[in-house]
């Protein structure tokens, strides 16, 4: 089936088998590998991305689902060279270790703040449920979303 | 204690933000299953359905005609294909029982999860259909899953050996015969106790992947695995395969956690590498969830019997474990070792006599193979040992912190000679106790506990602790093979100073998420008086660092960052007799400060590094018989293990109606010794209390009766979210290692080993009032709802 889909702010189509997942068209189709892949139930988000602005695991739906769509995943934050405030909030607060649930949870973590500016410490807990990690305790993950949030 | 016997340029200890970071921020870091390679078959394995079964015949026709499907492949296909079964280099005992284990079971399956075909495709969708379509007649076989009755030999499951046990391991020290059973005649408390240590599942977020690439006229192969140990790896699949060792060449790229479970010699490397030898083509391979937790090794799996012997002052006189191990249906890469890494640690860290009775005895069941798990041995033995002293207080009606205090290893005698004739270098355990007991508010807590656990109250609060020593820094070879491990325990490093004076570090650790990068350039540009950022660090190609051991055991820094401060200071050596031939002086009138060698008491007369490495690059002005370049190697074998020590505490809120538990405040105070980087340091911490907690509160692999795994994806397996654990308060106390000149102990299992004691202590003081005096783990609240009430109600357990 034909797809198209506007990834990292450019216009890519497609053709793609119906059973398709988007997270495995944004890996395989069009080479962006920083979307991971920690599950096969939706529990783990490290595939979250935006779509059309709102944080969504990629594991959700088909890539057809996404036709039309305006999509952003961990490669198309940075811009001209400089890491989006969520990443260096990241670095700067060790809020990663193996990095492979981060894309997933800096894409959550902004999708977050994008819906409450200014959250409690445990509104980023609760906010960040659908997304795990096994290295870091979520102790400098937790920390790492306030500190953006509040150089906002 | 000095870092060097120059003056330190002050990198060392500080918080440097990691230079891993950007390449896994952006995505632009490459896991193995990011890599691109043309060509590539998809390898898919087909898993038995039973835990234990004969293969009776298996039909591939209908599942070959699938488009896209290459070739399959089933476990008799290729018998002839193996120089040796999986490898086991940890055999403990010299009569211990291993069987045959091939990458696809030949006759017969011996747990749900074991491979019995191979389908090879030119697409992963057409690997994974072609699963579904391949027949296998079964004939099912009795199963057994409980320790207990595998130990009964009711039913054996690998009929050669004749039993279900594996080994048993005795470590019997007394200082006159017959000296533990007199102590426990003698005693005047006593306490018996029995925990279950459940089985886990390592779950490390980036499931495994392989790629096999082959050059199919030069006769090499290159291995592209997650995995957390190239090196071994690489020695391993090459015996296995009967490849000469030269031939394989093993990348680990970035890999996603480990924790143990990428510590192994998986049945799908040595696939992807005979089938891409077969094939003459690129093979890959990644794991589903699904399968991870079916196909990884697991981690515990222990039945633990422990008994205290005290005089009337609360001191311990003897100890006595008798333990069930759980190897699973195979035996891995060193399961049955795990364990015994945890057998001198059942004392704790508490001053015993040489009075200590152990033994060990593991069993095979049909079940997923278990290994190494964070803190392998170790956080097993501190739970057991923590849960007793907790039990023994009871007994004496007295406070356990109190009864820990008459107990400890005082500061004043380290380095102390344990029972077991291992030395612990340094350690001040009530200084780490007192330390958390003040950020935790014992006090206060204790306190409002006494306002808040009134009669009828039903929201309890409880305080826990544990203190714990780590045997860790793994290890000086000449133990490894008093306990029979097949390999050393040694690192080596590789330190070259280029012409521009930009240093590469080339090291034999495989790091997975602990940031070597970033603190094994601290330790060189501290060594060199050069910028971290001038250092590169290059590991986990056995093309690039041909030698080493790789990344478990709290050993890359005790081991492996030692190594590079020796090759550190050999680099310095040979400079100095550089510069001093160049500066016409004595090397012995040459000091070496922040990058610099200076004449002693004429600063003037002076030569910076970077033209000491030019000078050794040219070559054209260097004294009689030294070599050029500026380069040195050090393989270093630890003279002994390292001991970190700590004590965590913590404060829950129990539900008494709804068994909820909730912890209130962690407080975790560890002495890894000096801290290259405390910013890493406290990550370690982090993740793994939470690992501890996770053990403690939520996490089991849950198995029925039939040996089917119930927990088999991360919606029925707990790994907790954010919002299910409390933000974690580091401190520290700092005791560096007399036996490195770094002063460093290793940090990467200590909150695993001291979590779950600490959290099912809290649990259990909480609800004391209530009688409750033992609790399973985990402590769901179903569990904790059912122990209350049996307690309360007198209910049958």
């Amino acid at each position: 089936m034909k797809v198209s889909i506007t990834v990292n702010g450019k216009k890519q189509d497609g053709d793609v088998e119906p059973r398709t997942l988007l997270v495995h068209y944004i890996r395989e189709s069009l080479g962006l590998t920083g979307t991971n892949v920690g599950c096969d139930t939706s529990s783990c988000g490290a595939c979250t991305i935006h779509l059309d602005g709102e944080a969504v695991k990629s594991c959700t739906m088909l890539a057809v689902q996404a036709d039309g769509s305006n999509v952003t995943t961990i490669e198309g934050l940075a811009k001209d060279g400089v890491m989006h405030p969520m990443q260096t909030a990241f670095m700067e607060n060790h809020g990663l270790q193996c990095g492979y649930c981060t894309p997933g949870m800096v894409m959550a973590a902004i999708g977050l703040l994008n819906e409450n500016p200014k959250p409690t410490e445990e509104q980023v807990r609760l906010g960040l449920e659908g997304n795990l990690c096994r290295c870091t305790g979520y102790h400098n993950i937790v920390k790492s979303v306030l500190a953006a949030a509040s150089a906002k | 204690m000095t870092i060097t016997e120059n003056k330190p340029t002050n990198i060392i200890g500080t918080r440097l933000l990691r230079r891993e970071d950007p390449p896994l921020l952006t995505g632009e870091a490459k896991f193995t299953n990011d890599l691109d390679i043309p060509g590539a078959l998809h390898l898919s394995v087909l898993r038995s359905p039973y835990a234990h079964a004969k293969i009776k015949s298996i039909n591939v026709a209908a599942a070959l005609k699938i488009a896209g499907v290459v070739a399959i492949y089933t476990g008799k296909d290729l018998q002839t294909s193996w120089a040796a079964p999986m490898p086991c280099a940890w055999p403990v005992t010299t009569d211990m029982k291993n069987p045959a284990h091939y990458p696809l079971a030949i006759d017969k399956v011996c747990y749900v999860g074991d491979g019995v075909a191979a389908v090879l495709a030119t697409n992963e969708t057409a690997s994974r259909d072609a699963l579904d379509a391949i027949d296998v007649q079964y004939e099912p076989l009795k199963v057994v899953v409980d320790l207990e009755d595998s130990l009964s030999d009711k039913n054996i499951i690998h009929t050669e050996l004749g039993t279900n046990k594996s080994y048993t391991w005795p470590l019997l020290v007394e200082e006159t015969p017959g000296c533990v059973e007199d102590a426990f005649k003698k005693a005047k408390y006593k306490v018996k106790e029995r925990y279950v240590q459940q089985r886990l599942i390592p779950m490390a977020m980036e499931p495994r992947a392989i790629a096999a690439v082959p050059q199919p006229f030069g006769g090499d192969i290159t291995l592209y695995s997650s995995t957390q140990i190239p090196h071994i790896l690489k020695v391993m699949t090459a015996l296995t395969l009967g490849i000469a060792e030269h031939q394989v060449r093993v990348i680990a790229p970035s890999v996603g956690g480990g924790f143990g479970s990428k510590l192994d010699v998986y049945a799908e490397e040595l696939l992807c590498m005979a089938l891409a030898r077969k094939h003459n083509a690129p093979v890959r391979w990644v794991e589903e969830r699904s399968e991870n937790t079916q196909a990884t090794i697991q981690g515990r799996g222990q039945i633990q019997h422990v008994e205290l012997a005290a005089d009337e002052n609360g001191k311990i006189t003897a100890v006595r474990v008798r333990i069930i191990g759980d190897m699973g249906a195979y035996l891995q890469l060193v399961t049955p070792g795990v364990p015994i890494l945890g057998a001198f640690l059942y004392a704790g860290v508490y001053d015993i006599p040489k009075a200590y009775d152990f033994s060990c005895t593991s069993v095979f069941t049909n079940l997923t193979p278990t290994d190494a798990y964070r803190g392998a041995g170790r956080p097993e033995a501190t739970y057991a040992i923590e849960m007793a002293i907790e039990a023994l207080a009871r007994a004496m009606k007295i406070d356990s912190f109190e009864l820990r205090k008459r107990n400890y290893i005082k500061k004043e005698q380290f380095p102390y000679t344990a029972f077991s004739g291992l030395t612990y270098d340094s350690g001040d355990h009530l200084l780490a106790a007192e330390k958390a007991a003040k950020m935790t508010d014992l006090a206060g807590v204790r306190a409002q506990q006494k306002k808040q656990n009134v009669p009828g109250a039903t929201k309890l609060l409880g305080v826990g602790m544990s203190s714990y020593f780590e045997m860790c820094g793994l290890a000086p070879s000449r133990v490894l093979a008093s306990l029979n491990y097949s390999a050393g325990g040694w690192e080596a490093a590789t330190v070259r100073v280029l012409p521009t004076n930009k240093v590469q570090v080339i090291t034999g650790t495989s790091p997975h998420g602990q940031g070597h990068e970033t603190s094994w350039a601290m330790i060189a540009a501290e060594k060199l008086g050069v910028a971290p950022e001038d250092v590169d660090v290059l590991h986990s190609d056995t093309a690039i660092s041909a030698l080493g051991l790789d990344t478990y055991g709290s050993r890359s820094l005790p081991v492996g960052g030692v190594a590079i401060a020796l090759a550190c200071d050999k680099v310095i050596e040979k400079a100095k007799l550089i510069a001093a031939h160049q500066l016409e002086c004595s090397a012995d009138d040459l000091q070496f400060v922040n990058g610099t060698f200076a004449v002693k008491g004429s600063p003037d007369r002076a030569l910076p590094l970077a033209a000491i490495a030019f000078g050794a690059f040219t070559a054209h002005n260097l004294p009689d018989g030294c070599e050029p370049n500026l380069e040195a190697q050090v393989s270093y074998d630890p003279p002994n293990f390292s001991w970190p020590f700590g004590t965590h505490m913590c404060v829950v809120e129990v539900d008494t109606e709804t068994g909820a538990v909730k912890i209130l405040k962690y407080i975790a105070v560890d002495d890894c010794g000096n801290q290259i980087n405390p910013l890493i340091v406290e990550g370690q911490v982090h993740g793994g209390v939470v690992q501890g907690i996770a053990q403690a509160l939520f996490e089991e692999a849950v198995y029925d009766s039939d040996g089917n795994l119930k927990t088999s994806t991360l919606a029925e397996y707990l790994v907790p979210a954010a919002c299910d654990v409390p933000p974690i308060t580091t401190g520290h106390t700092i005791t560096p290692s007399p036996t490195n000149q770094l002063g460093v102990k290793g940090i990467g299992e200590a909150g695993t080993i001291g979590a779950a004691p600490t959290v099912m202590t809290a649990i259990i003081d909480a609800l004391s009032s209530l009688g409750v005096t033992t609790m399973a783990m985990p402590a769901s609240p179903q569990t904790v709802w059912k122990t209350i009430n049996e307690a309360t109600r007198g209910g049958k357990k």
